[in-house]
């Protein structure tokens, strides 16, 4: 496949259409993903997440930034929420990331989660497979602003940044209950703020409080200034030592195993959803819609009989 | 198979105000387009970079400084050099007619849009061009 080839030897064009393709989907898009496949799982995935406002393009671009003075390539993709009701989006994450314009080690992908939910689109981890397969050594992955429930990162990261601020006061409680399983460190970002010690303690408490580190990985409590730079070296050195932890104590297969499950699971998803589609008709398809908004099916009768290797008389 | 039509909405040059690529990348997210904002104060060099990398079916230039006749052909010139003259490139602000038409006739920019411009108008317009390309 040509657009394959193009993508391996580093066309950043032929990049940007290959991510377009995966956004889309189909048969072109799953021949270049069979293409590219051999190529990947060498690019170190690090997922920063973490609610509206707390940073988190300000920190990407500032942790690009660093990693690019140790002289290693970066990929981004920065995932914004597109609108319920129009489809549309607003993709901003760029505006922060001026800094990295025009260095040819960085690659920066906008992407809508075109109403997928968890925090990430859902060809997020398809472009983050492009852009390994393109040579870049870290990809950096921004989820949508999280509050409880976008925890997909996880799965798709082999590490994950929650940041959080100080100030936040009570509402942080619920924010931590959601992402604190799935952090591997934590930035107290703005620590220039009031209140930043407090922060920290709470994080440190609550990471203390019964819970047994995953991987054997006490998760770092880190704080920074992303907009300054400060503590944002401090924070590239964490993400590489959690790394490296997770290959010393050979836990890194177990989150490669974990991702691949993830990965497996969401193709066959996607797979099951398309070729359902593409043997209903469009007029079928509104029927059985309105047969369960009328409660005269349920969904789970009617997607068993139209995944069923025969297909129900109706 | 369908896709969101994406435009970069940029403001190339030093002017600061950027209240109508604002409102005009509000009026395209409404319209059910992906657009990548990516602010004030971009070089050519930049924003032909961030299309490049966005993959964009249209660029949308918001200028008020006066420089449009440098800036404009830039980026339009820039697009030509990445192979990227598929792109439609349209403008917006205070510019005159004269300059309008050779923007549109010698310097590949698609439509150029004064103030008072209903946005509907401009959605209609890329829906169109983008439609005829594909």
């Amino acid at each position: 496949m040509e657009l394959a080839e193009q993508l391996l030897s580093g066309s950043r064009r032929a990049l940007a259409r290959g991510i377009t393709l995966v956004e889309t989907g189909g048969p072109q898009a799953r021949e270049l993903l069979r293409a590219v496949y051999p190529h990947t799982g060498r690019a170190h995935i690090v997922g920063i997440t973490g609610a509206p406002g707390v940073g988190k393009s300000t920190l990407v671009s500032a942790l690009a930034g660093e990693w690019r003075r140790r002289g290693r390539s970066v990929g981004v993709v920065a995932v914004d929420p597109s609108s319920p009701f129009t489809g549309g989006a607003i993709l901003g994450d760029r505006i922060r990331m001026q800094a990295q314009s025009g260095d040819a080690g960085v690659f920066i992908r906008s992407m809508a989660n075109r109403g997928r939910l968890g925090g990430i689109a859902r060809a997020t981890g398809d472009a983050v497979a492009l852009l390994d397969a393109a040579g870049f050594e870290l990809v950096l992955v921004e989820t949508v602003g999280a509050g409880q429930g976008e925890v997909e990162i996880a799965g798709a990261a082999h590490t994950t940044v929650v940041i959080d601020v100080p100030g936040m006061g009570d509402d942080v409680q619920a924010i931590k209950a959601g992402l604190l399983e799935i952090a591997d460190l934590y930035v107290v970002n703005k620590a220039d703020r009031d209140g930043v010690d407090a922060t920290v303690k709470q994080l440190r408490a609550m990471l203390h409080m019964g819970q047994r580190s995953r991987d054997g990985w006490q998760p770092p409590v880190l704080t920074a200034v992303a907009m300054s730079g400060e503590g944002v070296a401090a924070v590239a050195d964490a993400v590489e030592q959690h790394l490296a932890h997770l290959r010393a104590h050979g836990r890194l297969e177990e989150r490669l195993r974990a991702r691949a499950a993830y990965e497996l699971k969401q193709a066959i998803e996607e797979t099951a959803l398309m070729s359902v589609r593409a043997r209903v008709g469009a007029q079928e398809w509104e029927e059985l819609v309105a047969q369960v908004a009328a409660r005269t099916a349920d969904p789970y009768t009617l997607a068993a009989s139209l995944l069923g290797s025969e297909r129900q008389p109706r | 198979m369908e896709r969101p039509i994406r435009v970069l909405v940029a403001k190339p040059g030093l002017d600061g105000h950027d209240r109508g690529a604002k409102v005009i990348a509000r009026a395209l997210r409404d319209a059910g387009m992906e657009v990548i904002y990516t602010g004030i104060q971009q070089t050519p060099e930049m924003i032909v970079e961030a299309a490049l990398q966005e993959d964009v079916d249209v660029v949308g230039l918001s200028i008020l400084s006066g420089a449009h006749m440098t800036l404009l052909p830039r980026v339009t010139a820039l697009l030509r050099e990445q192979g990227m003259e598929d792109v439609l490139v349209i403008a917006g602000g205070i510019i005159s007619d004269d300059d309008a038409r050779e923007l549109r006739e010698r310097h590949g920019i698609a439509a150029v849009y004064g103030p008072g411009t209903s946005t509907q108008e401009i959605v209609r317009f890329i829906r169109e061009h983008v439609a005829q390309k594909a």
